[in-house]
């Protein structure tokens, strides 16, 4: 067996063993198995990449079995390591094994806690199978897979009507986007004959394909993305998606799952290349979706949907880089933002557990001093996505503002400046974030306030591997390490002179996130509140999410449901056509009523109208013969 | 070999026999026999045809028949049984349970 | 082939399993319950062995008998396995024993009645499927259906009298019209040819005109198309399944909307070839227009198995788009998604059975949270859903993604080419329909198994006992073979697909201009 498919059975090992006999055999088992085989997984990965690092990264192919195959075309299960996927192998195995680590202590306790690791292991397992997969069909199984995966996990604790419901509507949103995503595999299928994303790329790269137009392709392979990567306008599912236990959120909802979206549009870049129309469409939809996500995290006071839209808009820069063709750039934010995104979660999550499950920020405050390491972590990691120097948010951002200024392929002043005011805007909301719940005065209960506590090593640990990885991720260049394979896109010579004063500005962008922040939540944050209610239209629009889901009941769900019983139910099957066939049975009834008074019962009498009719018969025939 | 016109007259009366006897009577045993009768009456025309046209097809159907016949008795006679068994009476107008 | 015997021996084992149920005392519902477990399992091994054996690469039919049964009038006794039928006659024999199995405690009266009907059921089930003489092939079709009028007329539920009625008129309705257009078909021959003829290959190469052609496969398509079912003739559907036992629905939507299917594959489309091809649009639309009205009316059911039989119709849609857009990966698809379809919905079917023997409701809205009171049996229910839903790595997505790759490449290279973009626009909206696919399962799901604990009654209920995990066990390992690993099944029924895709393209080829 090759070291590709290793990696990516490792975990299925995982979820077959906690999900088979882990309820059965005890925590211990749970945690060795559940935490030791993504472990391995990393290691084993790590040992591939040196080896590809060792042979200066070739492309290898691991190929596993035929699916199916159609006279000369067919369905391969096969592997591919290069650049692209060792990164992003990487993240998932190692930052998935932290997870794992930390949820030993979150889920310390829980009945449902072999099935929680059996549910995780099997998000890695179809995650890897997704950032190994070669063909688009191995990526698509691991997509739904990683859908399911997340559909289970948001909706863990089922009991509550309201978290399965959560865990669906996920489950559905993304369904609406893998509808294009299909299509636009179908078409690459119908023109190419093949699914291997090395082929398809090289194929649009050796010039226009016959009969399928790139941009095409790629606003449908986008659609797809969308759903994943919780881009407008499939974005409403990622923030109900919170219900589910917090460490999912950081590993799912955060750091790889959400980003296989930017991962596939990296992935085709050559697709991208040559479709500048389907690339403007994906740079306008990211940089819209980071704005207004970033809008509404504003005024979330629940501490994990701040992150969730924070996360969201993230995405959107992602877009937005590959959007300008700085594929590089996404997939350094990508890498970065699985740090201090996923710290940032295990924060919140060890706030929450500190609380014994609070997770309103108006009864928070203060907190810096009860749990310090916790406290620390986070500061960290919110200075990283504030993107302050030198900090990983700080270069990876500065690529994306760059690129979306700069590009010769794509980049203009509108991105840029709508970009950049969402960078002020995330400073400002993540600063807002750490100041209502660290800073100021308590306003918890006495009763919660009493059993605040730091978090066990296993999660404190954890929390300080990745704000050190916050820290210090950003010095390791991505988008030159990526180079050869994704290459940069050319710079508009006339912008060149302004790298330098935009490296400032995104600095002072952050900082005066920061000072905003500071200054209106002072104290008792009176600031904050006067112009909550200057601005009490626009904070009520904010707060109710733009209405996007409301819009969608009315004009999709409500509709679908009348269509379904009134339409379809009543008048369809009930009226039209059960109606038309006892119609005709009662039809034949009463005829029947009419004839059945000859059925005298009596034997002679059948006889006699028999003979009787036979006379007649045979007079006939004798007349007319 | 009689002769044909004299057997197939004799077809006829059989048959008419049978038929008036199922028509008029009411006992049932009567009237299976009366069936019988015109059966034996459409069997002798057959043969006579059969005879004439010298067509072995037909004798062999004249034997089908005898089976049939045979067959058929063998299951009405205990259904009739099992009526008189439950009514008391072998009188077919006492059965109308089919009336419409 | 040498062991062609063993085919008959598959074919006649019912029978002979019902001839040896005589031999048994009356009262002995155990050993009638072995008998008939053992024999059906025998069956199903036999099955295997010849799907094992079967040729994958080798055109035409295999475990060929062909014995004169009328003479005179050209009939024989012709069975045989190719492409089409290798793998439904494997799903029939693979479902028997299960369905046994799973009858243990629903059925409790007239025992030998009931295994003596799943006997005969079975064999005409198989009968139809290996049939390669159209007389042959009427006489079974014909014949499944009074044991299964019987068995939701003595087993069903309250208003099976109603739903037996109905199943039984639309179907002998549709039976009708095929037996006309039978014989005008075969007649049609004759006058051509001067013989007696009903063998499928002899049929095929009758050259009718064109309007002849679509008048005969209009009744050949309705007496399908009412068995598949497609909308509008689906209301039978609903009301047999809701009142037919576990082991009825599970036969009924297990193996016997199959013959509808597989009819338009084997009979229909190639009989016909130019009527069909002229008649594909109207079939994708009735297709697509079953899969979208199929999964709308799922959504806002109340009762379990009207669910799962609205969502069979919606299945069964994308097996009849597969079909009728001739192209191969969407008539392998089909081939797939049969089976699919066969293994998912039994295995659905007989989970709301053993749902109903604990809690004796079918009302959607009496059950919830059944995830904590019953975790063995939610997880079987959620792998079916997933299937159903059509999830990678289940058979479910075998299918329909074949079937979906299939129509839009179709749809699309007709779009290239100038053709019109009927045939493209029906297959983005079969995609769209696994949305609304994902929809109705989730919601029955989420009802179903999450959400506050409510289980009927108030008593506590056991979870699955041995053999009802048994027989879930084996019908999962089977939606994850055909998932998993569906080169292996794909190889056999690519020669099948083959021919069909030529019967019909290659003549209209001729015909076309």
């Amino acid at each position: 067996m090759g070291a590709l498919t290793l990696i990516v059975l490792l975990p299925l090992l995982g979820f077959l063993l906690n999900g088979l006999l882990g309820s059965r055999l005890g925590r211990t088992f749970v945690n060795v198995v559940g935490c030791g085989l993504p472990l391995v997984a990393f290691i084993v990965a790590a040992l591939a990449v040196r080896d590809l690092a060792a042979a200066g990264y070739p492309t290898v192919i691991e190929t596993v079995y035929t699916w199916a195959a159609f006279g000369d075309r067919s369905f391969e299960i096969a592997f591919l390591l290069d650049r692209l996927s060792a990164v992003m192998v990487l993240i998932v195995t190692g930052v998935g094994t932290l997870i794992h680590v930390y949820s030993t202590g979150y889920m310390k306790g829980d009945p449902g806690y072999a099935r929680y690791f059996a549910y995780l292991n099997l998000f890695l397992f179809f995650m890897l199978l997704l950032v190994l997969g070669r063909s688009l069909l191995v990526l698509f199984v691991g997509w739904e897979g990683v859908g399911l995966a997340s559909y289970l996990l948001i909706g863990f604790w089922f009991s509550d009507p309201e978290k399965s419901a959560a865990g669906k509507k996920a489950f559905i949103t993304n369904r609406v986007g893998d509808a294009g995503f299909l299509l636009g595999m179908f078409l690459l299928w119908q023109a190419l004959g093949t699914l291997d994303m090395d082929a398809i790329n090289a194929a649009f790269g050796a010039g226009p394909v016959p009969g399928l137009s790139a941009a095409l392709v790629g606003i449908l392979l986008f659609i797809g993305a969308t759903g994943k990567s919780a881009q407008i306008p499939l974005h409403v599912w990622l923030p109900d998606a919170m219900a589910g236990p917090t460490p999912v959120s950081a590993l799912i909802h955060a750091a790889t799952m959400v980003t296989a979206g930017v991962y596939l549009v990296a992935r085709l870049s050559g697709v991208y290349l040559v479709a500048p129309e389907a690339s403007a469409v994906v740079a306008t939809i990211g940089v819209l979706t980071a704005f207004f996500a970033a809008t509404i995290a504003v005024v979330q006071t629940d501490i994990k949907k701040v992150l969730a839209y924070s996360t969201v808009s993230q995405l959107g820069f992602m877009f937005l880089a590959l959007g300008v063709g700085a594929y590089g750039a996404a997939v350094f934010h990508l890498y970065t933002h699985a740090f201090f995104k996923a710290c940032l979660f295990l924060g919140a999550g060890s706030v929450i557990h500190a609380l014994g499950g609070e997770q309103d920020i108006r009864r928070m405050g203060g907190l810096a001093r009860r749990i310090p390491v916790t406290f620390a972590t986070f500061a960290v990691s919110t200075a990283a996505i504030a993107g302050l120097p030198p900090l990983a948010g700080f270069f990876s951002k500065d690529e994306i503002l760059w690129y979306a200024l700069a590009s010769e392929s794509g980049g203009s002043v509108l991105l840029f400046g709508l970009a950049a005011f969402t960078a002020l805007l995330t400073a400002f909301y993540m600063f807002r974030l750490l100041w209502r719940v660290f800073m100021g005065a308590s306003r918890m209960s006495h009763e919660v306030e009493h059993h605040v506590h730091e978090s066990p090593p296993s999660m404190a640990g954890v929390l300080v591997v990745l704000a050190v990885l916050s820290a210090v991720g950003g010095f390791f260049s991505i988008p030159h390490f990526l180079e050869p394979l994704l290459p940069l896109p050319a710079i508009v010579p006339a912008m060149e002179h302004f790298h330098v004063p935009l490296l400032v500005l995104s600095v002072a962008l952050g900082l005066s996130g920061l000072a905003l922040a500071a200054w209106l939540y002072a104290g008792d944050a009176s600031r904050a509140a006067q112009l909550e209610a200057r601005f009490a239209g626009l904070h009520r629009l904010l707060t109710g999410k733009y209405y996007v889901d409301e819009l969608y009941e009315a004009v999709l769900g409500r509709p679908l449901e009348w269509l379904s019983r009134r339409v379809f139910l009543g008048l369809g099957d009930r009226r039209l056509l059960d109606g038309t066939l006892h119609g005709l049975a009662g039809l034949a009834r009463r005829a029947a009523g009419g004839f059945a008074r000859i059925q005298t019962g009596s034997l002679q009498a059948y006889l006699l109208l028999g003979l009787a009719g036979l006379v007649l018969l045979l007079t006939w025939s004798l007349r007319n013969g | 070999m009689a002769d044909p016109q004299f057997l197939l007259a004799a077809a006829a009366v059989l048959f008419a026999l049978g038929l008036l006897g199922v028509i008029v009577r009411r006992n049932a045993l009567v009237m299976l026999m009366s069936m019988e009768l015109m059966l034996n009456g459409v069997n002798l025309s057959l043969v006579t045809f059969a005879s004439q046209a010298g067509s072995a097809e037909a004798a062999v159907l004249v034997f089908l028949v005898f089976v049939v016949a045979a067959a058929e008795i063998a299951i009405a006679i205990p259904i009739v049984l099992a009526l008189a068994r439950r009514r008391g009476t072998l009188d077919a107008g006492s059965w109308t349970e089919l009336k419409g | 082939m040498a062991d062609a015997t063993l085919l008959n021996y598959l074919l006649w084992l019912p029978v002979m399993g019902m001839a040896s149920l005589l031999l048994l005392p009356r009262d002995s519902d155990l050993a009638v319950r072995i008998l008939a477990f053992g024999v059906m399992l025998l069956q199903f091994l036999l099955a295997a062995w010849l799907y094992g054996q079967f040729q994958p690469g080798f055109a035409g039919l295999q475990f060929e008998t062909r014995l004169p049964w009328i003479a005179d009038w050209g009939v024989f006794y012709h069975v045989g396995l190719d492409g089409m039928n290798v793998l439904l006659v494997l799903l029939t024999a693979f479902l028997g024993p299960l369905v046994v199995a799973g009858a243990v405690n629903a059925i409790r009266q007239d025992v030998k009645l009931f295994h003596a009907m799943v006997f005969f059921i079975q064999f005409a089930m198989i009968g139809t499927f290996v049939a390669q003489d159209l007389f042959l092939f009427y006489v079974f079709w014909e014949t499944m259906l009074i044991p299964m009028f019987l068995m939701i007329g003595i087993w069903g539920g309250e208003r099976r009298i109603y739903a037996t009625i109905k199943f039984v008129l639309y179907t002998a309705f549709g039976s009708i019209l095929m037996l006309a257009a039978l014989i005008y078909l075969v007649w049609s021959l004759y006058e051509e040819r001067g013989a007696l003829s009903f063998a499928f290959t002899d049929l095929y190469g009758l050259d009718l005109p064109v309007n002849v052609q679509a008048w005969l496969l209009g009744a050949f398509a309705l007496s399908f198309a009412i068995k598949v079912p497609i909308v509008p003739l689906h209301t039978w559907l609903p009301d047999a399944h809701v009142e037919a036992p576990t082991a009825g629905s599970v036969i009924l939507a297990g193996v016997l909307l199959k013959m509808g299917t597989y009819g338009f594959m084997k009979l229909g489309f190639p009989l016909f070839p130019d009527a069909a091809v002229a008649a594909a649009p109207l079939f994708m639309t009735l297709a697509v227009v079953s899969i979208v009205y199929g999964a709308c009316l799922a959504l806002v059911q109340d009762d379990i198995k009207k669910i799962i039989a609205y969502s069979s119709i919606s299945h069964l849609g994308y097996v009849m788009l597969g079909l009728a857009c001739f192209d191969l990966l969407g008539i392998q698809g089909a081939a797939i998604q049969m089976v699919s379809h066969g293994l998912v919905s039994a295995g659905l079917f007989f989970m709301v059975g053993m749902i109903y023997e604990r809690c004796h409701t079918r009302d959607l809205a009496a059950y919830g949270g059944l995830a904590k009171a019953m975790p063995v049996y939610s997880v079987f229910f959620m792998i079916l859903t997933l299937a159903s839903i059509g999830l990678p790595a289940t058979s479910g997505f075998t299918g329909e993604f074949l079937v979906l790759v299939g129509a839009v490449s179709a749809g699309w290279a007709e779009h290239v080419a100038g053709l019109g973009s009927t045939t493209l626009v029906l297959g983005v909206t079969a995609v769209l329909g696994v949305v609304l696919g994902a929809l109705y399962m989730l919601r029955f799901a989420r009802l179903f198994l999450f959400g506050e604990e409510k289980v009927p009654g108030g008593h506590a209920v056991a979870d699955l006992d041995l053999r009802e995990k048994a027989i879930l066990a084996a019908i999962v390992a089977a939606v994850f073979w055909l998932g998993i690993a569906p080169a292996g099944p794909l190889a056999r029924t690519e020669g099948g697909s083959l021919q069909f895709q030529q019967l019909v393209l290659g003549d209209a080829a001729g015909g076309a201009p």
